[in-house]
């Protein structure tokens, strides 16, 4: 098997793009602490209303963690709990999220913030609201017939 | 032995990297594109929370 | 090998029948499925209304699996069936017979599924996610469609075996070769479906459990969506790699490098499943980067197929006494529907592959996973590079099976009809990967989300959508039209398959190719490695099950 001299040069140089890109997210996933959402706790889908945090869902503020404050969400076909929520601005928050009946999405548009929320799993993101303005939560995973009428919405204000 | 010779001087021919000049510059092109376009999310990724 | 073959060779008329069948299921659910593509548009510009308490969801439904399982199957099987039976010799009686009942399965588990569908009973999308709870007839009619593929994909293992035994020591010709990678990723990757379907959803939807494990579930579900799209870029794969290298009057530029491409394929296209679930719970987020490394892997087989075909075609452009860097991209023929109509397929695949690294990108997928962003993607993979070769091969291949021409009106027809394609996509495509960067959802029906700011600013968007998906309409009107025409009307006549001659007829492609132990091993070792202990980590840590919900 033969290979041309110039597709030698391109495929060092794609692949030497490839692991770059790969480098570059790697570093930023596992040195820096962006990895996507990917938390390992389980919940009984049937019981989440019961269980702390979902017992009180909305925004709290936390003492002597890495974030100042927990916003807790329980999704439902087609709503979330709390509906609305004011954040302030430069807060690092930790978005805690579950579902009680089917798969959801959990995306606040504009943002990072953008998660599956799946029966039996407790989602969770870590970050720091530095942009004031409106954002719409929206589900972002098809739940159903109301599945466009989900929504909630976050306002990141100056306090 | 002629044969020989003039079968030699074909594949060289071939071999001539010059001919694929177009195809190169096509393929880096591409890759170009790639990298731009990566980039971009990649910093949309970075400015958002 | 395929030089051996000259170019008069025909499909035997009884393999070109069956191919026959599968290409008028394929046609017949792009007309449906297009309709239905057109009206979600329609309805998600916010100005249009369905009639008759018909389901946006339940369109959606309809058109994902049209599109994207049945049109793809039935094409890519009936295109396989004739590239075997072309290469490779007409099929034996019994292979024949075996493609028959594939054929038969994969229709009848159709009409199950399809049914279930109208009758509003599996609004769950053609990913049915459990815990949606879908029809069990839904599910059994998937199985019929899944099994039915692997009876008709053996038909093509069957003859390929036949002629390596008739032609010890040879390496099998290109397009048999292909077609046979391709059918054998489809079984291994479809077992995951097959699994998940037969052994969780089934008996859950027929009542005989109660709860079924969700992330297994998706788990499986992934294992075989990514290999899925693959199975529908090979085909076009072997289009652009061993036909239009003929179809344009020049040489396979290589081979060897050929099989090479399409092993990388089989081997990196299974275990990357799980870069479609960045960004959920439940999975180590570990493994979820190994398998991103994994999906990076299968990008350098396309690295090498775009440049194979710049390469065929400066080789051709240079014969012709084209001069300068790019001389040759003028001198090719523009005017042969066989040729641009895929070619434009394959320009498209270059935005449609860049989409696809960013997707895959770990962390970056939280900007744009579950957005529409990802449906103009795909609208770009499959329904653009993908299906416009598809149209670009029955082009030739229909009059071929049929006994007719491809006439100077209809290849003009050909070569608007992929140009209406094109426009409508930019519009349609491109508008989607924009709104998708806004964060638009995907999958959704039209709303203004409580007349939020954001959303308003999508709804230009979506009527930009509206106006592609018209565009594009028209251009299933018109390919329905060219394949009537070409399958019924056109005059009689011999239209050629045309298969590609490697340029250096002199090297042989390595008999290890040819290895399937090797290869399979490779690919099973791949899959075990990226899969075992994760998924053993999802069963071991699975929370309660979930019941069904029918929530549409």
């Amino acid at each position: 098997m033969h290979m041309h001299k110039l597709e030698k040069v391109w495929l060092i140089f794609g692949i030497s793009c490839l692991i770059i890109f790969l480098t570059t997210i790697g570093v930023s996933a596992f040195y820096l602490g962006n990895k996507p959402p990917s938390c390992l706790l389980t919940i009984d889908p049937e019981k989440v209303d019961q269980q702390a945090p979902f017992n009180k869902p909305g925004l709290h503020k936390v003492e002597g963690k890495e974030w100042d404050y927990e916003l807790v969400y329980v999704a439902s076909a087609f709503s979330y709990n709390p509906g609305q929520v004011e954040v302030p601005l430069g807060a690092k928050v930790k978005v805690i999220a579950t579902t009680k009946d089917v798969i959801h999405g959990f995306e606040v548009a504009g943002t990072n913030i953008n998660m599956m929320l799946e029966p039996g799993y407790i989602s969770e993101y870590t970050t720091t609201f530095d942009k004031a303005g409106e954002y719409l939560i929206v589900c972002n995973e098809y739940c159903g017939s109301g599945h466009h009428l989900m929504f909630s919405k976050i306002e990141v204000v100056k306090k | 032995m002629a044969k020989v010779e003039l079968k030699q001087k074909q594949k060289t021919e071939i071999e001539d990297s010059s001919s694929l000049k177009g195809t190169l510059a096509s393929v880096f092109l591409l890759g170009f594109f790639i990298i731009i376009t990566w980039l971009s999310v990649y910093f949309l990724f970075v400015d958002r929370f | 090998m395929i030089h051996t073959y000259s170019a008069k060779v025909k499909v035997d008329p009884k393999d070109a029948k069956l191919s026959m069948a599968h290409f008028f299921v394929a046609f017949g659910a792009l007309a449906l499925g297009g309709l239905m593509g057109l009206l979600q548009t329609l309805v998600r510009s916010g100005k249009f209304e369905l009639p008759l308490g018909i389901g946006y969801y339940q369109i959606l439904t309809a058109h994902g699996v049209l599109m994207g399982l049945v049109l793809t199957t039935f094409f890519i099987m009936g295109f396989q069936y004739a590239a075997v039976s072309r290469t490779a010799g007409p099929h034996s009686n019994a292979a024949r017979r075996t493609g028959w009942i594939g054929f038969w399965l994969m229709t009848a588990g159709t009409l199950m599924s399809g049914t279930m569908i109208l009758l509003n009973k599996a609004s769950v999308l053609y990913t049915f996610y459990a815990p949606l709870q879908a029809h069990w007839i839904f599910y059994l009619g998937l199985t019929f469609v899944v099994v039915g593929s692997w009876v008709d994909g053996a038909a093509q293992i069957m003859t390929y075996v036949k002629w390596r035994k008739n032609n010890r020591g040879k390496p099998s010709p290109l397009l048999s070769f292909m077609a046979v990678i391709n059918t054998i990723m489809w079984i291994v990757a479809t077992l995951g479906v097959a699994a998940t379907v037969l052994f969780q959803l089934l008996p859950w939807s027929l009542g005989w459990v109660d709860t079924v494990d969700v992330l297994v579930s998706r788990t499986l579900f992934w294992y075989f969506g990514h290999p899925l799209v693959y199975f529908w870029l090979l085909p076009a794969y072997m289009c652009w790699y061993a036909i239009i290298p003929k179809i344009i009057g020049g040489k396979i530029f290589s081979d060897s490098l050929a099989r090479l491409s399409f092993i990388l394929f089989l081997i990196f296209s299974i275990p990357v499943g799980f870069h479609h679930q960045l960004t959920e719970p439940g999975i180590d987020p570990a493994w979820k980067f190994f398998q991103v490394i994994l999906t990076f892997m299968v990008v350098i087989p396309s690295l090498m197929t775009a440049f194979s075909i710049f390469a065929t075609f400066e080789r051709y452009g240079r014969s012709k006494g084209a001069k300068g860097l790019f001389g040759w991209f003028r001198v090719l023929p523009w005017n042969d529907a066989r040729f641009i109509v895929p070619f434009i397929g394959m320009a498209s695949f270059i935005p449609a592959g860049a989409g696809g690294i960013i997707n895959a990108s770990n962390q970056m997928d939280q900007v744009v996973h579950n957005t529409i962003w990802v449906t103009g993607h795909f609208h770009l993979t499959a329904a653009t590079s993908v299906v416009l070769t598809f149209f670009g091969i029955s082009y030739w291949l229909v009059p071929h099976l049929t006994g007719r021409k491809l006439t100077k009106t209809m290849n003009k027809l050909a070569i608007i009809q992929a140009w209406v394609w094109f426009i409508g996509m930019v519009f349609m495509s491109g508008a989607m990967h924009i709104q998708g960067l806004l964060g638009g959802p995907r999958r959704s029906s039209f709303s203004t989300y409580g007349d939020s700011k954001q959303a308003l600013e999508w709804i230009p968007y979506q009527i930009a959508q509206a106006v592609g998906g018209t565009i594009l309409f028209i251009g299933i009107i018109l390919v329905i039209i060219i394949f009537i025409h070409l399958a019924f009307f056109a005059p009689k006549g011999e239209e050629e398959f045309p298969v590609g001659e490697a340029e250096n007829l002199e090297e042989k492609a390595p008999m290890v190719f040819e290895n399937w132990k090797l290869w399979l091993g490779i690919t099973a070792a791949l899959i075990l490695f990226a899969y075992t202990i994760p998924f053993i980590d999802i069963i071991q840590y699975a929370p309660p099950g979930s019941k069904g919900f029918k929530t549409w």
